[in-house]
């Protein structure tokens, strides 16, 4: 049994401590705004914070996240329930097309503007370079960025 | 039924209305009917409920269609729209959403031509059903004499699809939505629509219908200061034959056609609620995961699943011939021991097969294989005789990977004769009737439950992953959602083929070209992509088989990624060895062709072409036309570093006009960086029979730190309208690559631009 706290939720899955966060928190728990995309902490679309920092879920076993705090996409709306300010510039920009790796660039993006609230061109490349968008929304992502660092 | 948390894809507007059986596909006897000419009836449904109903074919089933669409009192106005007693309208479409925003535009262009009130609109993706073929499309290939696209191949059990079973064309691809479906059905079902509708509000009120006037899902008399929403005529317009042929609006009297209409889509992407094909959940649901023989063809000798299936969370494993597959309770889990399996797959003349022997092959066959004329203009032997010199060159492209962000799977649940199939498939139509043929059940007792794809450029058009899903559900007699793990997804694709591709021009004494000849292997689709639109009078375009192991597939834009390639390279070259620009040789040759010349010359406009750059860098230009859009680029490209880096890309495209055009250019910026991902790093290759490459570690995909600055201008012109999801693509590689040699000097003739050493940092 593992006892996890995800978006402010304690909750107990009984699996293999080994498990990644990733499948524990898609199929034990249903959250599947969370997506598996390689496996191998190569793309990004697995990204959740665990203890504000972005990690990739898919190659965090369960046990590294014991006693910290788990946050998905779907926890990121602020407290009232309305839109996050990415979320919200997401909108904006019209950013996803598939939107399958969206989940990922967003939650890179939140974890971005808590620790640079006011990003540079140069700091957006590295904080995002390790999401893929293969429908190649680059523009419209780092946009939107600039965007919600404006309107935070 | 199974119980689903999200148990059908409908994409609700504006509030979260009732579910909806929207994807279902239930037992009904469909009777085959002609392609010719359309028709349109009103009718009843077979519940006795009154349904008004056209349907833009001949032989109408609306009041069967009314089973699947509609639920309590709502109405099927047509087969592409429907009313309800609120005066919802929603729209039916035939079209999967893999983020090219098709819900969007098709169903503006409905409510454009029906006046309906877009901010009250709803959207439902279409079930599986014959009667929701896209029409249109397979009307476009089947009967307007041109052939069949290679997006519709091995849709039916490996079968090219023909005419007689073109019934079945459900298909997104080919950059056809909203050129065929949208401009065929869309807008002359919105148009007949308000048509009988004006028409029963006539009769009603007694009054002239040309002093009535629709508007926002209303009809007004103006003169008697009536109006009444649309739902309260249903019963009248059902007496009323539709009109074939409705009046359609001139462009100029768009006002939702042509705006930005944000997509509604996107909302759900952004909040981790839209379900993917990933993302269905159904009670009891097990997972799966396998691995097929890695060199295609080859099957299970031996295998050794012990270890495996003591594994925790194992539920079993499966020898399925050509593919192993491990059912658990988890996919990790799946996964843990599909690694733990002991596998000998059969041997082969395949084994020995590398990519340097394919590439060999092709040579052989370009110099002795039979080959099949294309297109033929003039005479290119009197051209060579009478040329002052003649120019060759041999180009070569890799095969490529699709690499869809979501990994393909499928879930599916088998029992009691009937198969349930949720999956993103850019074909549900075919998905459903492979499915049935699998299973050897009847067609019937398939529903397909389409979701959004996680990316399609063609790879979901194909059912192979979807067959996996349903062999091994029954196998296992429970809800089994089946996932390929990337690696799958990467070494079992249906690559872009990779071509070997030979050009020879002669030459007049000032380096213009007299002739074009090509020859190349393998021919997909469209039949269009050799041809070329330059002003040059003898031509002649050839193919060769040269068929090996490898699985091809459909590649978004199809064969004009490789002719885009060499088309747009070797005119470069030409331009080069006559000492000329390349805009302005290519402005002599299309000198004729105004649409042409007016996206080459934004194009370059755009991005100050000709103007100072820093060392180490230069400009690339190219233009394609597929797709019935015509492209041009212009690449910045930075050498500096002793690698290629694509600073910036201007592309000017002309589309006849565009429907949505934030949507546009963002299908014009995802087409860029889908082929400069290709141009730069992509390339699959076979080494003893098998793809080498497995994940984004050793396949590299263009990042944000890498991917350039994009501008887009749209250009309106009297044209048809266009494809948006392809024709951004192909003229990206020849215009980095031509950058390329304009900073370097090194003419890239093989793809991608990683394999050739650009020379020390300047």
């Amino acid at each position: 049994m593992v006892q996890l706290l995800v978006n402010g939720t304690s909750r107990n899955i009984d699996v293999d401590p080994d498990t990644p966060v990733l499948w524990a928190v898609r199929e034990q728990l249903g959250l599947v705004g969370t997506k598996f995309g390689c496996g191998a902490s190569l793309c990004g679309a697995c990204t959740v914070h665990l203890d504000g920092q972005p990690i990739r879920s898919c190659v965090t076993p369960l046990s590294e996240a014991e006693g910290k705090e788990i946050t998905t996409i779907e926890g990121i709306k602020n407290p009232d329930g309305t839109l996050h300010a990415v979320q919200e510039a997401w909108i904006k920009h019209q950013v996803p097309q598939c939107g399958y790796c969206q989940s990922g660039q967003i939650m890179s993006a939140v974890a971005l503007l808590k620790e640079t609230p006011d990003p540079t061109d140069a700091d957006i490349d590295s904080a995002m370079a390790g999401n893929v968008c293969r429908c190649g929304m680059y523009t419209r992502i780092k946009a939107a960025i600039k965007t919600a660092a404006k309107e935070a | 039924m199974s119980t689903l948390s999200r148990p059908e894809k409908k994409v609700a507007k504006k509030s979260a209305k009732k579910e909806k059986r929207a994807n279902e596909s239930r037992g009904a006897k469909w009777t085959r009917r002609s392609f010719i000419g359309a028709g349109a009836v009103a009718g009843l449904a077979a519940s006795g409920a009154l349904v008004l109903g056209i349907a833009i074919r001949p032989g109408d089933r609306t009041d069967a269609l009314a089973g699947y669409v509609t639920e309590g009192d709502e109405q099927l106005l047509t087969t592409w729209v429907k009313i309800a007693p609120d005066n919802t309208v929603t729209a039916i479409i035939p079209h999967s959403e893999m983020g090219q925003g098709i819900h969007t535009a098709l169903s503006a262009m409905l409510a454009e031509e029906m006046e309906a009130d877009w901010d009250a609109m709803e959207i439902m993706e279409a079930p599986a059903e014959k009667d929701f073929a896209n029409f249109e499309l397979g009307r476009e290939f089947l009967l307007g004499g041109k052939h069949i696209p290679a997006i519709l191949f091995d849709t039916v059990n490996g079968a090219m699809l023909t005419a007689a079973k073109g019934m079945n064309l459900q298909i997104t691809g080919g950059s056809t939505s909203v050129r065929f479906t949208g401009t065929g059905a869309m807008l002359t079902a919105g148009a007949a629509a308000k048509e009988i509708l004006l028409t029963a509000a006539a009769k009603q009120w007694d009054v002239p219908v040309s002093e009535l006037r629709a508007q926002k899902s209303y009809i007004y008399h103006d003169a008697s200061n009536q109006s009444a929403p649309f739902a309260s005529f249903a019963e009248v317009a059902a007496t009323i034959k539709p009109n074939l042929r409705p009046a359609l609006k001139a462009r100029s009297e768009y006002k939702l056609i042509g705006q930005s209409l944000p997509r509604v889509d996107i909302p759900s992407k952004v909040d981790g609620t839209a379900t993917f094909g990933m993302d269905v959940q159904v009670e009891g649901m097990k997972y799966a995961t396998v691995m097929a023989a890695p060199v295609h063809g080859q099957t299970v000798a031996k295998l050794g699943a012990l270890d495996a299936k003591k594994m925790s969370g194992v539920i079993d494993v499966y020898n399925m011939d050509t593919y192993v597959a491990v059912v658990a309770e988890g996919y990790w889990q799946a996964k843990q021991a599909l690694d733990m399996l002991d596998v000998t797959w059969t041997q082969g003349e395949t084994d020995n097969v590398n990519q340097a022997a394919i590439f060999a092959q092709y040579a052989d066959a370009l110099d002795t294989g039979e080959s099949k004329t294309l297109h033929k203009a003039g005479s290119v032997s009197k051209a060579n005789a009478s040329a002052a010199s003649v120019y060759e060159a041999e180009y070569r492209v890799p095969y490529l990977a699709h690499s869809c962000m979501e990994p393909l799977n499928a879930t599916a649940w088998v029992r009691d004769g009937k198969c349930d199939l949720w999956t993103g498939t850019q074909n549900p139509l075919g998905t459903r009737m492979v499915t049935a043929e699998t299973l050897g059940i009847d067609a019937a007792n398939v529903t397909v439950h389409n979701q959004f794809l996680g990316g399609g450029f063609g790879r979901r058009a194909s059912t192979d992953y979807t067959d996996q899903a349903a062999q091994v559900a029954a196998k296992a007699g429970v809800p089994v959602k089946l996932i390929w793990s990337r690696e799958e997804s990467t070494q079992q694709d249906q690559y872009r083929p990779s071509v070997l591709g030979r050009f020879k021009a002669a030459l007049d004494d000032e380096g213009m070209p007299l002739s074009w000849e090509s020859k190349f292997v393998h021919k997909l689709d469209p039949p269009e992509a050799s041809h070329i639109f330059y002003d040059i009078p003898n031509q002649s375009m050839q193919v060769v088989d040269s068929p090996t192991h490898v699985r091809l597939g459909p590649w978004r834009s199809v064969d004009h990624t490789q002719h885009g390639f060499f088309t747009e390279s070797f005119i470069d070259e030409l331009a080069a060895n006559a000492n000329m620009d390349g805009y302005q040789f290519r402005r002599k040759l299309l000198k004729n062709k105004p649409r042409y010349l007016k996206v080459l010359d934004t194009a370059a406009k755009m991005a100050g072409w000709g103007k100072a750059l820093p060392v180490g860098q230069a400009q690339g230009i190219s233009i394609t036309d597929s797709f019935m859009t015509i492209v041009a680029e212009v690449v910045t490209v930075d050498v500096s570093s002793g690698e290629a880096i694509v600073t910036h890309v201007a592309c000017a495209a002309d589309a006849g006009m565009a429907v949505n055009p934030d949507g546009f250019k963002a299908q014009m910026e995802s087409g860029i960086i889908y082929g400069l991902t290709a141009a730069l790093y992509g390339e699959i290759t076979i080494e003893d029979g098998a793809v080498e490459q497995s994940n984004f570690h050793d396949y590299q995909m263009v990042r944000m730190d890498n991917a350039p600055v994009i501008d887009v201008e749209i250009i309106s012109s009297d044209a048809r309208i266009g494809g948006a999801g392809e024709p951004g693509t192909p003229p990206i590689s020849p215009a980095v690559t031509n950058a390329i040699f304009k900073a370097t000097g090194k003419r890239i003739r093989n793809l991608p631009v990683m394999n050739t050493d650009l020379g020390a940092a300047s």
